[in-house]
């Protein structure tokens, strides 16, 4: 398969900044437009356009992992996500959440950690993995 | 079926130990209960489904108490009997697991209060004879009959399913010990019709019948336990557990009466004819469900005095003979009536049990089934419609008596035949259940009164008021003995020309079985028809009916609620949108006229891109995000398969265009109303507000969509994620599959 040099070289810059930005709307997400949808959806473009500019090899290999593993390793941690509010006593796929203080003064803060987040890192997960399994798999078929 | 294939381990080793044992300590444990039981029922519950009204509510009551010990007791024997003859079998493990598996689910039947476990509990043992009666899986025929008692029961099993929604709308529960009396509900004959059509399909009554000498391709231990105890017994039971609560009506006594009584006479016929040892059994068995539903609709205190004592005689009895019936298959190889003779000397101890079973079946005295018929006729003599109940059980019995000779007599009298010249008799794992059923009906008879203690609940429970049951042999001349004599002397007549009587009968021909199959063949031809009509296979069709559907249902739907919206051809669209609005129109355009897929597809990319720019419009940016994304998505996965697909050929549609069209902009006219019609009516915020002064507070988030997403409804999420998922993989496997396909 070739290429054009342009597409090759963009590509590069690309697919760091769309898997920069993709983690970026996932963290955002729950205060500003962002989520693990819309988070998954930007990886998985960051992907395939590595695999149309270098080839689906090359783009397999640079996710190391079967995609069909992270769509299940997502809904996995999704699940196990929602079984942790249950661990603490609260009804199936109830939040919890902590907040980690930091900081003195003016300057402080709190960074909440939640299962929450751990959900939508799942969900995440999950359409990263599975765009990427059905993308990858009709392009290696032609 | 060869009795044991290879070499057998005792008991049938560690399964087959678990399988005797397990119905051995129940029975204990049912045992047990029997003098608590005699003072009342004995429940327990827990809530299952309680916005259902479902419980998983047990109650021993006398009824319940007298089939347990059955399932359980006659269970353990049948086991312990199973583990010599199919222990060495390759599949004894499975077989195992079938059997207790249908033993739990006749113990939950007997034993739930509730309508909805006990019909859980129906289906159950439906599943489990399916399996049991197709144990033998190589042989078609098996096969065939297993599953023509699955659909024969299955489908009765729907209609009780109806009949219980019904009774738990006239009732207002469904706990059986709360119906009550529903003979004046409104819904009452539907009830009674669907509720009659389970158990009827179940005990195999006329003309549902003729699964039931079919499913004799069972291995001898499951027909023994399926046909004498238990699964077939489940609809009688049900009538009996009914009767209280829908019995006494004149529509209850002539269904049940006509129908019980047609069918006792019509199978004890039919038994006369077979040559094999089981379809005699399997025929008389008929008998017994018939007599049983004949007795449960008679209804009197004498009816039901009689039929629960019949029951437990005939469950003796025919699990015994049915028992022997393998045995004389297992020491001479065969079970053809004609080729069998003088093996009582072969096989003493069989024939013993044989004999003893025979004498209870045939009702001499002083065998419990003597009791069982002198109560039968007191009970048909003292009700309405003596001359037909009294009449159909007379004549039942005494074909009954020459069945009982044809089974346990004739086989083991005379001179040898070939067959017998080889025989052998069975290991004791074999004997003993035989013995000891047949034992228990010879003690029964002489000492009646130790079965007081559990038929007394049990008639009471099925009358639905307290009722004595002192049983004698000898109660004087009565006309019930007069009765009795005339069985024996019809009987004996019977017996002695039944050759001339099985020629006779020979000679009619079935009638029902090869209508089945052509019912079959039907249906299977028929649904074959519907796939072919209905998929196609052109992916154009389907969607062309799709949104056919979705525009005829929503015109109708908009026609019937008379809601046209006014169509507010608004001042208030500025020239933003109008931009937008001819950019969508441009690219549906394109894509509808081009003649290149690579054409369409992008210019239906704009169409989305258009979409997502109304979202920002109007504030959604979550939602135009994903919009964009899946856009751009959808772009890239189609122009990936499109190189696969051959060139499009436009001209080809020319004529189905103009529907295209049609159906296009119908679609369109009719989302238009629609959406138009929602808007028009007032927003009802609330859940909105809701959602806004939550999103922080309780799940520390201002991003409302991604808070709804992630953390108050995130169990649709997880259900939506985990569709994604499926579907890629499915997609995926597809894909692989056609690719090693190729290859």
């Amino acid at each position: 398969m070739t290429t054009s040099l342009i597409v090759r070289a963009a590509t590069r810059v690309l697919v760091g900044l769309l898997l920069v930005f993709s983690i970026f709307m996932l963290l955002r997400g729950h205060n500003e437009p962002g989520g693990g949808f819309i988070g998954g959806l930007i990886g998985a473009t960051g992907f395939i356009l590595y695999a149309i500019a270098h080839g689906c090899r090359a783009a397999r290999e640079a996710l190391r992992v079967e995609p069909q593993t992270i769509a299940v390793a997502g809904l996995g941690l999704a699940l196990l996500a929602g079984v942790m509010g249950w661990g603490f006593g609260d009804a199936l796929f109830t939040g919890q959440w902590a907040f980690f203080r930091y900081g003195e003064g003016e300057a402080a803060g709190y960074v909440p950690i939640s299962t929450v987040l751990l959900f939508d890192v799942g969900v995440y997960l999950v359409v990263l993995g599975s765009v990427l399994t059905l993308v990858l798999a009709l392009e290696e078929e032609i | 079926m060869a009795a044991s294939d290879g070499p057998s381990r005792p008991l049938g080793g560690l399964p087959g130990v678990a399988s005797i044992l397990v119905p051995l300590g129940l029975f204990a444990l049912f045992a047990a209960q029997i003098p608590a039981v005699a003072l009342g029922p004995v429940a327990w519950s827990a809530d299952w489904v309680p916005s259902l009204d479902v419980a998983i509510g047990f109650r021993l009551d006398g009824l319940s108490l007298l089939f347990a010990l059955l399932i359980t007791g006659i269970g353990a024997l049948v086991a312990l009997y199973a583990s010599s003859y199919l222990g060495g079998d390759r599949h004894y493990a499975r077989f195992v697991c079938y059997l207790l598996a249908f033993m739990a689910g006749m113990l939950g039947l007997v034993l739930s209060d509730n309508l909805l476990s006990l019909f859980v509990f129906w289906e159950v043992t439906t599943i489990s004879s399916y399996l049991l009666i197709g144990y033998n899986a190589d042989d078609p025929l098996s096969r065939r009959n297993a599953l023509q008692a699955l659909l024969v029961t299955g489908t009765g099993g729907l209609a009780f399913l109806a009949g219980i929604v019904l009774i738990g709308a006239a009732a207002g529960t469904f706990s059986i010990a709360a119906l009550g009396d529903l003979t004046g509900h409104a819904l009452y004959p539907a009830i009674l019709v669907l509720v009659l059509a389970g158990a009827f399909t179940k005990s195999a009554q006329v003309p549902f019948h003729f699964w039931l000498p079919n499913a004799m391709a069972a291995p001898t231990p499951v027909s023994a336990y399926l046909h004498s105890a238990t699964m077939v017994k489940g609809g009688v039971y049900l009538l009996a557990r009914l009767n209280p609560n829908l019995g006494g009506t004149e529509a209850w006594f002539w269904t049940l009466t006509l129908v019980g009584g047609f069918t006792a006479v019509f199978a004890s016929v039919v038994a006369l004819r077979q040559t094999d040892l089981k379809q005699v059994l399997a025929w008389t068995t008929l008998m017994a469900l018939g007599t049983l539903t004949l007795f449960i609709g008679a209804g009197t205190g004498g009816a039901i005095k009689g039929m629960v004592v019949f029951l437990l005689v005939h469950a003796l009895y025919k699990a015994a003979l049915f028992l022997v019936a393998g045995l004389v298959d297992h020491g001479a190889g065969t079970r053809e009536a004609p080729r069998l003779a003088g093996l009582g000397r072969a096989m003493p101890l069989t024939f013993a049990a044989a004999a003893l079973a025979g004498l209870s079946m045939a009702g001499l005295p002083p065998f419990f089934g003597f009791l069982g018929k002198e109560y039968l006729y007191k009970g048909a003599l003292e009700g309405a419609a003596a001359g037909w109940v009294a009449g159909s059980a007379f004549a039942a019995s005494a074909l009954m008596f020459a069945a009982a000779g044809i089974v346990a007599l004739r086989p083991f009298v005379g001179r040898p035949t070939s067959a017998a010249e080889g025989a052998h008799e069975g290991p004791w794992p074999m004997l003993l259940g035989p013995l000891l059923l047949a034992g228990l009906g010879a003690a029964l008879g002489i000492a009646p009164g130790l079965s007081r203690a559990v038929l007394e609940p049990a008639a009471s429970a099925v009358l639905g008021r307290p009722m004595a049951v002192e049983l004698h042999l000898w109660s004087g001349w009565t006309p019930a003995l007069w009765l009795s004599l005339a069985t024996f002397a019809l009987g004996l007549v019977l017996y002695l020309g039944h050759l001339r009587v099985r020629g006779a009968l020979a000679k009619v021909r079935a009638v029902f079985d090869p209508g089945w199959d052509r019912l079959m063949d039907g249906v299977a031809a028929g649904a074959h028809g519907l796939a072919r009509t209905v998929q196609g296979g052109r992916l154009r069709t389907y969607l062309f009916v799709t949104f056919a559907a979705l525009a005829l249902m929503l015109a109708a739907t908009l026609l019937r609620m008379g809601a046209w919206p006014e169509a507010p051809l608004g001042d208030d669209l500025r020239a933003k949108h109008w931009s937008v609005l001819v950019f969508i129109l441009a690219g549906a355009a394109v894509t509808a006229a081009t003649g290149s897929r690579m054409t369409a597809i992008a210019a239906l990319g704009t169409v989305g891109i258009g979409v997502a720019l109304i979202f920002i419009m109007f504030g959604a940016p979550d939602v135009a995000i994903t919009q964009l994304l899946v856009e751009v998505l959808q772009v890239v996965l189609v122009a990936v398969a499109m190189l696969k697909l051959p060139r499009m050929a436009p001209e080809r549609l020319r004529g189905a265009r103009a529907w295209h069209l049609a159906l296009a902009l119908a679609i369109g006219a009719m989302t238009t109303v629609v959406l138009l019609a929602v808007n028009a009516a007032p927003l009802d915020l609330r859940i909105t507000a809701w959602f806004e002064a939550e999103s922080y507070a309780a799940a520390f988030g201002r991003n409302i969509v991604n808070v709804i997403l992630v953390d108050f409804r995130a169990l649709d999420t997880f259900g939506e994620v985990a569709v994604v998922a499926v579907a890629a993989l499915g997609a995926y496997a597809l894909l692989r599959g056609t690719r090693g396909a190729a290859r």
